[in-house]
């Protein structure tokens, strides 16, 4: 019984370890770039940061790609961040393909048209503490709705499925932020840098029984 | 909507904060960590520690005061202070910052901007620009305490950083800082009006309006301050309370 951080050497993995750690108990966490200890892992958590071109190449590179992708078959799996955006058909971020498990594209903010409601224009990245608008899944629980989560993004994703869609922001535009299906649960936002509301995400995730 | 982001500052040398903490109940008023979690479960945004140790001996000493904050703080750590190399900034990542800010060793080397963005990702980048005014409507870039005049006009300086790849900029005035008379608002407008990288204004906060101020006016997304915070005058609670109060949307 553990829960293994895919390691694809983009970028730092400790936040998101400790913040695992910190509402695990006596759970194991790894972080591992070993595709046989992220198939022996229990609960998989599928980070990101930086571009999602390089995130693609890395994975690829490390032989991991069908360790993710039978990890989101059967397993809790929590996707965060690039680990959200990777989940789709293709990006518009450096024209690449993703891994295809949710129908749909990513796309960057449309950020000439995007105005806050006193007019001023809106910066990219979106950058800082915004609402969330939940729709009913085990991991909001004891979150209230349109409690605020840490935000690093310039990309958003487009589910074709707009039932996949369990959490909503707006920054300029609406934007999809979460999205769920059957043991998959994937945020935008950074739940590891979200304080109280963050980990309470995480410790949702960690008990989190989907396929029962 | 997005909320304005409120930052207490920590000055940190050899391992401990200087200038005072008035916390109720902290075992030990100058452990970085434990006043880092203080603010944290006030509200705040994030934490910036400015790291001012002189002596280079003792410059190892900060990585583990992050990597002890990174078990406890769950809110976005920037470390500022002493990284001159893309090593540097990478070592602060590694140790648990979400972000590094570099002020003169951008001014000295422009590239490092670029390089350590193109490593880490512009998003952990905050370029800290000191800016003094030498005309009116005029500011020019500082470094050194504000010591040396680089010569470098702010406005200039902070689109040149924001196209070398920064990711943020934490704006000094550094004819405000330590005065308690708010922010330079022209200073921090002229600059958020220039740039489309995120501002934190810096350098002046005395009260609570001038906190507001800096957003409202200053077109600022975020706000540091560092005294106010720390002889107890204010909590950020407090101070996230007011700027509500002031029609200011942020995280309560």
């Amino acid at each position: 019984m553990s829960i293994a951080v895919i390691d694809y050497g983009m970028g730092n993995l400790r936040s998101v370890y400790q913040a695992l750690a910190h509402v695990a108990g006596a759970t194991p966490v790894q972080v591992t770039s070993d595709p046989a200890q992220v198939a022996a892992a229990e609960r998989v958590v599928f980070p990101g940061q930086g571009a999602m071109p390089d995130c693609m190449a890395e994975l690829e590179k490390r032989g991991l790609r069908s360790a993710v992708l039978a990890a989101a078959r059967d397993k809790p799996f929590l996707g965060i961040c690039i680990g959200l955006q990777m989940l789709f058909e293709h990006s518009e971020e450096g024209d690449v393909p993703g891994l295809g498990v949710f129908a749909g594209q990513v796309r960057r903010f449309p950020e000439a048209r995007m105005r806050a409601s006193d007019g001023a224009r809106l910066k990219v990245p979106h950058m800082g503490w915004n609402q969330v608008w939940q729709t009913p899944h085990p991991l909001w629980d004891g979150i209230a709705n349109g409690a605020r989560f840490y935000f690093v993004h310039s990309y958003c994703v487009h589910p074709e499925d707009p039932s996949l869609v369990v959490g909503r922001c707006e920054y300029g535009v609406p934007f999809t932020c979460a999205v769920g299906r059957a043991n998959i649960f994937a945020v935008q936002f950074h739940p590891e840098k979200s304080a109280r509301d963050g980990l309470r995400l995480l410790q949702n995730f960690v008990a989190w029984q989907p396929l029962a | 909507m997005l909320a304005k982001r409120i930052i207490p500052c920590l000055d940190v040398t050899a391992g401990r904060v200087v200038k005072g903490t008035n916390f109720v109940g902290l075992r030990d008023a100058g452990d970085p960590v434990e006043i880092a979690r203080r603010y944290d479960e006030q509200g705040a945004d994030e934490v910036t520690f400015l790291d001012i140790t002189a002596s280079s001996d003792q410059r190892d000493i900060i990585l583990h005061i992050i990597e002890a904050g990174s078990h406890q703080v769950f809110i976005p750590l920037t470390v500022g202070g002493g990284a001159r190399k893309v090593e540097d900034v990478r070592r602060l990542l590694n140790a648990g910052a979400d972000k590094v800010s570099i002020n003169t060793a951008a001014v000295a080397n422009p590239d490092l901007i670029a390089d350590a963005s193109a490593k880490v990702g512009s998003q952990c980048i905050v370029v800290a620009i000191d800016a003094k005014q030498v005309g009116p409507g005029r500011w020019h870039v500082f470094t050194h305490g504000g010591r040396n005049d680089t010569g470098l006009d702010a406005v200039a300086w902070a689109q040149r950083v924001e196209s070398l790849g920064a990711g943020e900029i934490l704006l000094t005035s550094m004819d405000r800082d330590g005065t308690k008379n708010g922010f330079d608002l022209a200073l921090t407008r002229a600059v958020a009006d220039a740039v489309t990288v995120p501002v934190i204004a810096s350098g002046g906060v005395g009260n609570l309006d001038h906190l507001a101020d800096g957003v409202t006016l200053g077109r600022a997304d975020a706000v540091l301050a560092a005294s106010i915070f720390h002889f107890g005058e204010y909590t950020v609670r407090q101070a996230k309370e007011h700027m509500a109060a002031r029609g200011i949307e942020v995280r309560l």
